[in-house]
């Protein structure tokens, strides 16, 4: 059936089956590829996407369940994603580089409710999330660092 | 072959855009000149490697794939070193495949492995960025009319004291119309200002990756183009007998269903339709042929095969003699498990063609043959296939493929639908996971005697899969019948024993295996450095001491286990406050890495690593940042696998198919990691690959002093069968 889907400001009609997951709807529908696909079954985050905010991981969430505004990769904006996109690249994170989307997402929204996490904050945040690479040691850092940042 | 010769031999001229432009002429468009043209501008491309823009822009042809161990960037570095560029006007791209162009110089073909890329490009790409440099100066020198020889430059800026100055793009025209010099002289390492300069460079591709416009095979979309995705056996060697398609062509988006040689292809419109149509489909497989023992029975098998002897792969004394009359004997067996790579990015690939001529696009590791067998396939001459490597979401091993399945099955899926239908071939984690081509499962034996507070005889028996044996890669690493990737590291110490053997058996199994992130040393480095430090402890000696007493001859090794030690200030291995420390050192693909991981046992029973100290002597570090990264993802990628990693066959099928139960290291578990690089004026060599061996047997010798018997089957946690 035909689904109404707002991704980045922009209000799509989408005639594909109910059941079909928001990360293929994004990534085949739209065109829009910097959302990632790991699993399929949400133990890697490389999909993470936001709905009215909050992160979601698109890969397990049906069409037909979407109930609110998405926003990708593509279009984070504001201090927080800033933050966190240029602590990424100063501090050289990204290896393979395929995760980082879905890690990028899951900082930003991290930021977002807790400007000062610990490490311990980072741990739950993050750790579902997975990195091959193991870029880990460097995406805590960029976190602090992102963090730092958005003090001033 | 030199970046000299090639240009020499390869010259001609090529209009373009209303500029000339210079520079090789390739079977196909060369990339250098093609993208120039397209984009209007003219570009100076005074080699295969290089192009300069008169936007300023200095574009690296990288002929190895960038999949996280930073070619993209190392090689940029070389060029940008010998031509004086400013890091900011760095950019880098994938070479195309052609092997006249663009060999691994330590392959012979174009290929990526061996943690190799750095150490075959050192020279190549310095040469090639000298020859640019030359160019533009003597472009400079008849612009203004002044000597070569007292034009300097400095960030990508050309000067003469008479106070004339310029860019590089201001000379790409001039410099296009002069002949390529016959040699160039390199710079000294003392002129070096990119090389080995902390801070110096960034990574080329950190920025688009951090903001999801790195555009990876599973990217890709083309008009009229079909997802791909394959029902394969369930058991590996399983054939399809029969298949019912009817209800996976009823699925809305569904296009077609063709048998392959490698299952049923499903194609359709897009994943989701292609994932329900394979769900959909019915096949019914023939197992006659099928591999249908389980890791149970393989590890049994292998367990006995492995009290008696094998080839000898390493032999010097009379181990067995020393052994006999010795009165303090140490035996331990060690059982390592399949384990597959799971790169972040599945198996995929894109190609079209439309019946005389191909154009494929994927994370190809080794573009020669992966080339070549799209051509086969196909049925095209190879002048008739493009192939273009991607950026691709990890690999670890399972890109550089010896039975080159990928690519063919690309082909054989593209060839099914017919001519004009391009195609994305997409692997899920289930295929990947359960797809075989692991590290391959093996057991070590070993035997020890110490005596005087000395290890005085080594022997060691292992048993395994070969997957060189019976390919055409066979003759790069089988000698006298052994697959040297089975026993590097351990047929050979880097310590002294007055009496030491090595023996292996090969056996025949149904699986496919394949090398994984160091190779032999996966295994290797476990069994010989957990097994030194059993008897180190055994002989009473401290395990970074006794070590060192035994490296009289391998100083580099020793060079990195001082610097480790230092790093860590080791005082012994403690538990100090329910912490211990474990050391390892392992050579690898002539890379130095020493670590000492400080572990505890946490509340839930599990090791947990806090911190590791790393040294590594890679010789000249180009690059340092890399290096630490390179390290630093080296012992995630360590600590993962020995603590959690292992695909179990039952009944010949694979057991983990997804995150869920191929259980990956994540973020809390990750240890803090401090890595020194030992200063060195050796040629550089890799760091891809050797920052993963030592973790493992690091933290099983620190487990060793929490009171442990050191782990004597992986995965260290939740592993087990028996």
């Amino acid at each position: 059936m035909v689904h109404t889907l707002k991704v980045n400001g922009q209000t799509h009609s989408l005639d594909i089956d109910d059941d079909t997951p928001l990360l293929w709807a994004i990534r085949d529908n739209l065109g829009l590829t910097g959302t990632k696909f790991g699993c399929g079954v949400a133990q890697c985050g490389a999909c993470t996407v936001y709905m009215n905010g909050k992160p979601l991981r698109s890969c397990v969430t049906p069409i037909s369940a979407v109930d609110g505004e998405i926003t990708t990769i593509e279009a984070i904006a504001g201090k927080e994603a800033d933050a966190v996109q240029t602590a990424w690249t100063a501090r050289d994170v990204p290896q393979c580089g395929y995760c980082q989307s879905g890690q990028v997402m899951s900082a930003v929204a991290l930021l977002k409710e807790n400007r000062k996490p610990t490490d311990r904050d980072i741990d739950l945040a993050m750790n579902g999330n997975i990195c091959r690479c193991a870029t880990y040691v460097r995406i805590r850092a960029a976190i602090h660092d992102a963090a730092k940042a958005l003090e001033v | 072959m030199t970046a000299h010769d090639i240009k020499l031999s390869r010259r001609s001229l090529l209009g373009g855009a209303g500029a000339l432009v210079i520079g090789l002429h390739l079977p196909r468009p060369a990339r250098a000149q093609s993208s120039a043209a397209q984009a209007g501008k003219a570009a100076f491309a005074p080699n295969a490697f290089i192009r300069v823009g008169n936007d300023d822009l200095v574009t690296v042809l990288i002929k190895h794939i960038e999949f996280g161990q930073g070619p993209f960037t190392g090689l940029s570095t070389l060029v940008a070193e010998e031509m004086d560029a400013d890091w900011a006007q760095m950019r880098a791209e994938h070479a195309p495949a052609d092997v006249k162009l663009y060999a691994n110089l330590a392959f012979g073909v174009q290929g990526t492995g061996g943690s190799s890329a750095i150490a075959n490009s050192f020279e190549q790409m310095r040469k090639a960025g000298a020859t640019a440099r030359a160019m533009l100066v003597q472009a400079a020198a008849q612009s203004w009319n002044v000597p070569a020889g007292e034009i300097t430059v400095e960030q990508g800026v050309l000067r003469h004291a008479s106070g004339k100055q310029g860019r590089f793009g201001e000379f790409v025209e001039a410099a296009s119309k002069l002949p390529a010099p016959a040699d160039v002289a390199l710079k000294q390492p003392a002129n070096f200002r990119l090389i080995g300069k902390e801070g110096a460079i960034k990574r080329l591709d950190s920025a688009d990756k951090s903001r999801g416009k790195a555009q990876f095979t599973i990217d890709i979309s083309a008009p009229n183009m079909l997802t791909v995705v394959v029902a394969r056996p369930p058991r590996f060697g399983g054939t399809v007998a029969s298949f019912d398609a009817a209800q996976a062509l009823k699925v809305k988006g569904v296009v077609d269903v063709k048998q392959i040689g490698s299952g049923v292809a499903v194609y359709a419109t897009g994943m989701w339709p292609a994932l329900k149509g394979r769900e959909a489909l019915k096949v019914n497989w023939d197992e006659t042929a099928a591999e249908k023992r389980g890791s149970r029975e393989l590890i049994a098998e292998y367990r006995s095969l492995v009290r008696t002897p094998g080839m000898v792969a390493g032999k010097h004394g009379d181990a067995e003699a020393a052994l006999a009359k010795s009165d303090k004997v140490v035996e331990a067996e060690f059982v390592f498990p399949y384990l597959a790579h799971a790169p972040m990015e599945p198996l995929d690939g894109y190609l079209e063609w439309d019946g005389t001529q191909a154009h494929a696009r994927f994370g190809s590791q080794f573009q020669t043959t992966e080339h070549a067998t799209i051509a086969a396939v196909l049925g095209l001459p190879p002048e008739k296939v493009r192939l273009d490597t991607m950026l691709a979401g990890g690999s670890f091993g399972r890109r550089a493929q010896v039975s080159q399945h990928l690519a063919a099955e690309l082909a054989m899926v593209a060839k099914a639908i017919g001519p004009n239908r391009p195609v994305k071939l997409v692997w899920t984690r289930e295929d990947d996971l359960a797809g075989g081509y692991y590290r391959p499962l093996f057991v070590h034996r070993l035997r020890g005697a110490v005596k005087d507070g000395k290890i005085t005889a080594w022997s060691s028996t292992i048993v395994g899969q070969s997957f060189f044996l019976g390919t055409p890669f066979e003759a790069m690493t089988v000698k006298n019948g052994i697959d040297a990737t089975m026993v590097e590291g351990a047929s050979e110490l880097l310590y002294e024993v007055a009496d030491f053997a090595c023996d292996v058996h090969t056996a025949k199994v149904g699986v496919p295996t394949l090398w994984w992130r160091s190779v032999g040393h996966t295994h290797t480095g476990y069994a010989v450095e957990a097994f030194v430090d059993e008897l180190l402890q055994a002989a009473g000696q401290d395990p970074v001491a006794g070590r060192l007493a035994m490296m009289g001859k391998a100083p580099r090794a020793a060079g990195v286990l001082k610097a480790v030690a230092e790093l860590a200030k080791w005082n012994g291995a403690g538990p100090v406050d329910g912490r211990a420390r474990g050391v390892a050192v392992v050579e690898s693909f002539d890379t130095f890495v020493a670590q000492i991981a400080e572990v505890s046992i946490g509340p839930d029973g599990e090791p947990k690593v806090h911190k590791v100290w790393c040294a590594v002597d890679c010789g000249v570090a180009v690059n340092p940042d890399i290096i630490r990264a390179q390290m630093e993802g080296g012992i995630g990628f360590g600590v993962g696998h020995a603590l959690y990693g292992e695909i179990t066959l039952d009944e010949g099928r694979p057991v983990q198919a997804n995150f869920d139960t191929y259980r990956s290291l994540r973020i809390h578990e990750m240890p803090e990691v401090e890595v020194t690089i030992v200063a060195s004026t050796e040629k550089p060599t890799g760091v891809g690959e050797p920052g993963v061996p030592p973790i493992g047997p690091a933290v099983a010798n620190a487990l060793a002093r929490l009171g442990q018997v050191r782990p004597r089957q992986l995965p260290m946690v939740g592993g087990g069968v028996v």
